[in-house]
């Protein structure tokens, strides 16, 4: 069988997949496995990236997903009416006093001699700013946290259209991509691992704590969408003539529509992106990396500088990471910082790659849409397998209610297990690198 | 009298909350390094490792409370704590045997080691999670405290409490204990020499006629003992609940890595630094600088650095600085 029949193939039965979801449940649910799908295609593109043509691992993908959903809130909501007088520019200062403290410190680490004056100075520096910084900072962050506690309280946005969001998701996500990559990068591999696993807990923490940048626990709702409203549709006649030739009902046409609307955004960009990723892989720079990733005392005795290229690709897959971060919090309309987890954001993008085959691009599109899907059905799958089990026990056994009720706890050892064996018997993935 | 209020309050909220904090970092940063220096990966797995031991703990635990067995005074999850351990030492000799030794045969590079750990990580997590639920679970019985605030007060005559938590000294008692056995093992017994002649050079001991897979299997032994009891001391000191055991990870890596991964000095050293810069960063000072500035110079605020929420951002900064300026951690780690 050829090859390219053989990834089609692939791809066809995913179709079919969602097709059928469509037709047993319900097509808005259809829609939206396709829109997730998408957005986990294009996590799962920025990892491959990171992973398949550099071999870097990175466990802090949720952080940079956060970012990402961050920039969504930061440039889609209204600014909150009074917040920047009461305090936003007090806060802005400190911020930019706090940077400058971490600067100048720097500086004397590189100006002064080295010696126990220098260190003297260097936390001399550091304490001092970091007091004032807190001194700066703890009346402004008051000030905007009281200005209506229960709707806002925080400083809300730019007020501009929030496609504009997913570049800034990724300029976020690169800001904090190059932080991690210019201390972990070229030491062990380990090292970067532990350090991004890091960067995600502290990144989601942020969020969580941080009231008047992103609401925290309090989560920040209703931010603007990129496509009509569903109740607009409905009130349009123009609309409703339409779903009324094709035979739909004028709520369930304008569920569908928004739904359809969405997927032609993200698939806009998953294609761009993929393009791109295509582009850089069959590029001298593509070669480059795959070059240092599989020798890479070989690449750099041919005079490859290996710790700037791998920056370079970490910054680049973070970002992509970010992009899709604000994208998926365009798609709920929603920030919520506590249901970042790791298993989901991190944990799940890694199996999507290395099940659909790691360093190839179509394989982490793949990938996404497959894990994506599993994802969705294993719930009620590992339900159903439950009930199997426990048919034959009475009701109000406790191991039956025990069983039943631990069937949520599945998704956790599906995933682990669709990775370990995987990684044991099909290492190259469902679509292998060529 | 201030100066000694100042202390008393002091050693009550940062000095013996840190010891204890400390020692079940140490524990715990122990087993990542020895698994380190011989298996040569990060083992992401860990703390689930924990977790799950922890959690065979406090089954036994149950059945021996409802069996009528326990330790007077002290916690029952003490007695139970042995077979605990063996169930640990079967589920990672069981690992290793289904999962691990696939790719040590196959000689795969660290970071796919770290991966298929972090997979491990998740059906651990799993496991633990189908069986015990993700609800806190309390375990703990006996005395609740070895001194508490009120009785020190009426000892002593002073205006601060010092209140010590049975859980928090039996952490430190066994902590020591297993340190000094860990050691006696690894300096004097012919396995423990074995193993860190596999650890220093590979080929030397290979050479030597040391058995591999005979050290390696010792390494899981004596992880799942470190990591088990690490696990319970943690659960008893604070409380069971299975996900804390995945947070921790990076505390433990920032302890190891701080003392120089593969090292197990520089592992005990660096769960006390990270565990006393975490408290003392995260205290309100206020009260102790309330008694020792003088009169009229008493802060106003809380003096606290951090909020208790970024307590993960301390570990996670000193590591920054540690990977920074000296990646071989304080004492001379394995390679860079």
């Amino acid at each position: 069988m050829n090859e390219t029949l053989r990834n089609t193939g692939l791809f066809v039965i995913i179709a079919a997949l969602i097709i059928l979801t469509g037709f047993q449940q319900s097509w808005n649910a259809a829609l939206l496995i396709i829109s997730m799908g998408l957005i986990s295609s294009i996590m799962a593109l920025g990892v491959n990236l990171q992973w398949g043509f550099a071999g870097l691992f990175n466990v802090g993908i949720m952080g940079f997903v956060a970012l990402g959903g961050l920039a969504a809130v930061l440039v889609g909501m209204p600014p909150t009416e009074g917040a920047w007088t009461a305090g936003g520019w007090g806060i802005l200062g400190a911020l930019a006093f706090g940077a400058g403290t971490i600067f100048a410190a720097t500086l004397v680490m590189k100006r002064m001699a080295k010696g126990w004056l220098r260190t003297v100075v260097v936390l001399v520096v550091l304490v001092a700013g970091f007091f004032i910084f807190r001194a700066v900072l703890d009346p402004s962050v008051a000030a905007v946290e009281a200005i209506n506690p229960a709707g806002t309280g925080y400083l809300g946005g730019l007020g501009l259209p929030v496609i504009l969001a997913w570049p800034v998701g990724g300029l976020l996500a690169a800001g904090a991509a190059w932080m991690i990559g210019k201390t972990a990068l070229g030491l062990r591999s380990d090292y970067l691992a532990i350090a991004t696993l890091g960067i995600a807990e502290i990144i989601i923490a942020i969020l969580k704590n941080e009231d008047w940048l992103s609401r925290g626990v309090k989560n920040v709702i209703g931010i603007p969408r990129p496509v009509p409203y569903e109740i607009n549709l409905q009130n349009d006649p123009l609309f409703v003539e339409r779903a009324a030739q094709f035979g739909f009902n004028p709520v369930e046409a304008s569920t569908l529509w928004v739904k359809v609307l969405y997927v032609a955004l993200f698939a806009s960009v998953l294609l761009i992106l993929l393009w791109l990723s295509q582009r850089a892989l069959n590029s001298p720079w593509g070669r480059m990396l795959r070059a240092i990733r599989d020798n890479e005392v070989a690449a750099e005795a041919m005079g490859k500088d290996v710790t700037a290229r791998h920056l370079q690709v970490f910054i680049l897959g973070s970002a992509i990471c970010g992009v899709a971060g604000a994208m998926m919090t365009t798609l709920d309309s929603q920030l919520t910082p506590g249901s970042y987890q790791p298993l989901r954001f991190t944990f799940l993008v890694w199996v999507m790659v290395i099940v659909g085959g790691s360093g190839n691009n179509y394989g982490a599109v793949l990938g996404g849409f497959l894990m994506w899907y599993l994802w969705v059905m294993v719930e009620p799958m590992g339900l159903w397998l439950m009930n199997l089990i426990t048919y034959g026990m009475s009701d109000g056994y406790w191991l039956k209610d025990h069983l039943i009720e631990s069937a949520a706890h599945m998704r956790l050892m599906t995933m682990g297990a669709v990775l370990l064996l995987v990684l044991r018997f099909s290492p190259r993935g469902l679509i292998p690198e060529k | 009298m201030d100066f000694l209020n100042a202390f008393v309050a002091l050693a009550n909220y940062v000095l013996v909350p840190g010891i204890a904090y400390g020692s079940q970092l140490a524990l715990g940063a122990l087993g990542v390094t020895l698994v380190y220096g011989i298996l040569r990966f990060s083992n992401f797995a860990h703390g689930d490792t924990m977790a799950l031991g922890a959690m065979s703990a406090v089954l036994i635990t149950w059945g021996f409370q409802s069996l009528g067995l326990g330790l007077g005074v002290l916690p029952t999850a003490l007695l139970a704590l042995p077979f605990a351990i063996v169930i640990t030492i079967g589920l990672l000799l069981g690992t290793d045997r289904v999962v691990y030794r696939f790719y040590r045969e196959k000689k795969a590079k660290p970071v796919i080691f770290v991966i298929v750990s972090l997979g491990v990580t998740f059906i651990y997590n799993g496991i633990t999670r189908f069986i015990i639920g993700s609800d806190d679970q309390n375990f703990l019985d006996g005395e609740r405290f070895i001194i508490s605030a009120r009785t020190f007060k009426s000892m002593t005559g002073l205006d601060e409490g010092l209140a010590i938590k049975t859980t928090q000294g039996l952490t430190v008692i066994t902590a020591i204990i297993v340190v000094a056995v860990l050691f006696w093992f690894l300096n004097k017994t012919r396995s423990g020499k074995s193993m860190r002649a596999y650890s220093d050079n590979e080929d030397l001991a290979l050479l030597s006629g040391i058995n591999p897979e005979r050290v390696v299997m010792i390494t899981w032994i004596i992880v799942a003992c470190l990591a088990t009891t690490a696990g319970v001391l943690y659960g008893l000191d604070k409380s069971y609940k299975p996900f804390t055991y995945f947070q921790l990870l990076l505390p433990i890596f920032a302890a190891a890595i701080v003392g120089g991964l593969g090292n197990p000095v520089g592992a005990i050293a660096g769960g006390f630094v990270i565990a006393f810069s975490e408290v003392t960063i995260t205290y309100a000072w206020k009260k102790v600088l309330g008694y020792v500035m003088p009169a009229g110079m008493e802060p106003d605020s809380l003096v606290q650095l951090l909020s208790t929420d970024y307590k993960f951002a301390v570990s996670f900064v000193i590591l920054l600085i540690v990977l920074l300026f000296k990646p071989t951690g304080l004492f001379k780690g394995q390679s860079v």
